[in-house]
């Protein structure tokens, strides 16, 4: 399946489980500032994708889960430097020049993107 | 009172499917809140009974141990009116299940008539993203509710855990 193929399931999944309008749905888009996600919604989304691209979806892997509540990974607003290598490891697929620039935690956000989506697909069903 | 929205089941299939049923009286009182001298069953208490049909047959599968909570209607088509008289049944196959919810569709029938096609997303509140913490005590699944629900089985329940299939 090309990126292309995937990237237009991967949005027609997102129109469905946020009711948003295609055009709103774009790579760089955010889940929750651009399309309005809201945490139940990251469970919608799981599911849609497992049934859109057969795949199965581990707990956590898509969307890591409390990081930003550990204190050894967020202090005074802000991603430690473990917090961040451990982001990074836990999503290769998403992009980190926002949050790397400025490490507040509100910038965790920025990694949840339509692309960040389209990159996990891609490499699990390579 | 524990406020339960259908009257029986009559199949119960683990981890798959379940069909529950509810006979709709004139006497109750809802049927005469929407339309003057014209009682119906509201579309959102018709989803009501198949979100506990289909809610009951995803607690099964973790045992009752999970508290399990409508999260979403992901789809509810309507093609006729619920109406005094009519005994809906209701439909309910698990589509997905996992550590963290299930998703369930199937139909709502008045005998056989379809009434309305529905898919449901359920959150196993405990499991959920967010990190939110929620009373230990099970307010779903509590054992009088488990005994009243299995005093109206004509097919028993099992209580112990099934994998989905």
């Amino acid at each position: 399946m090309s990126r292309d193929e995937i990237y237009a399931k991967v949005r027609i999944v997102l129109m469905d489980a946020l009711s948003v309008d295609e055009q709103d749905v774009t790579p760089q888009a955010t889940l929750r500032e651009d399309l309005g996600a809201e945490s139940i919604d990251f469970l919608d989304i799981v599911f849609r994708l497992e049934k859109e691209f057969g795949i199965k979806i581990p707990r956590g892997e898509l969307f890591p889960e409390n990081l930003v509540n550990d204190p050894q990974y967020v202090q005074a607003g802000r991603v430690t430097p473990a917090g961040l290598a451990e982001l990074k490891k836990r999503m290769p697929h998403s992009d980190f020049s926002l949050l790397e620039g400025d490490p507040q935690v509100n910038n965790v956000q920025s990694l949840f993107t339509v692309d960040a989506i389209v990159n996990y697909i891609a490499g699990k069903v390579a | 009172m524990r406020w339960l929205w259908i009257d029986k089941f009559v199949e119960f299939v683990p981890g798959q499917r379940a069909v529950a049923t509810k006979n709709v009286s004139l006497a109750e009182e809802h049927l005469h809140d929407l339309y003057p001298d014209f009682p119906i069953v509201p579309h959102s208490l018709v989803i009501e009974g198949f979100a506990q049909t289909a809610g009951i047959l995803v607690g099964q599968t973790r045992q009752f141990a999970e508290k399990v909570i409508l999260a979403k209607i992901s789809r509810a088509t309507f093609h006729r009116l619920a109406r005094p008289g009519d005994t809906l049944s209701f439909h309910a196959e698990i589509r997905q299940v996992s550590e963290q919810g299930a998703t369930c569709g199937g139909m709502v029938q008045v005998g056989d008539q379809p009434l309305a096609d529905i898919e449901l997303m359920f959150s196993h509140v405990d499991q959920n993203m967010a990190g939110v913490r929620f009373p230990a005590h099970n307010f779903v699944f509590d054992g009088a509710m488990l005994q009243l629900v299995q005093s109206r089985c004509s097919v028993d329940i099992p209580l112990t855990p099934t994998k989905p299939a």
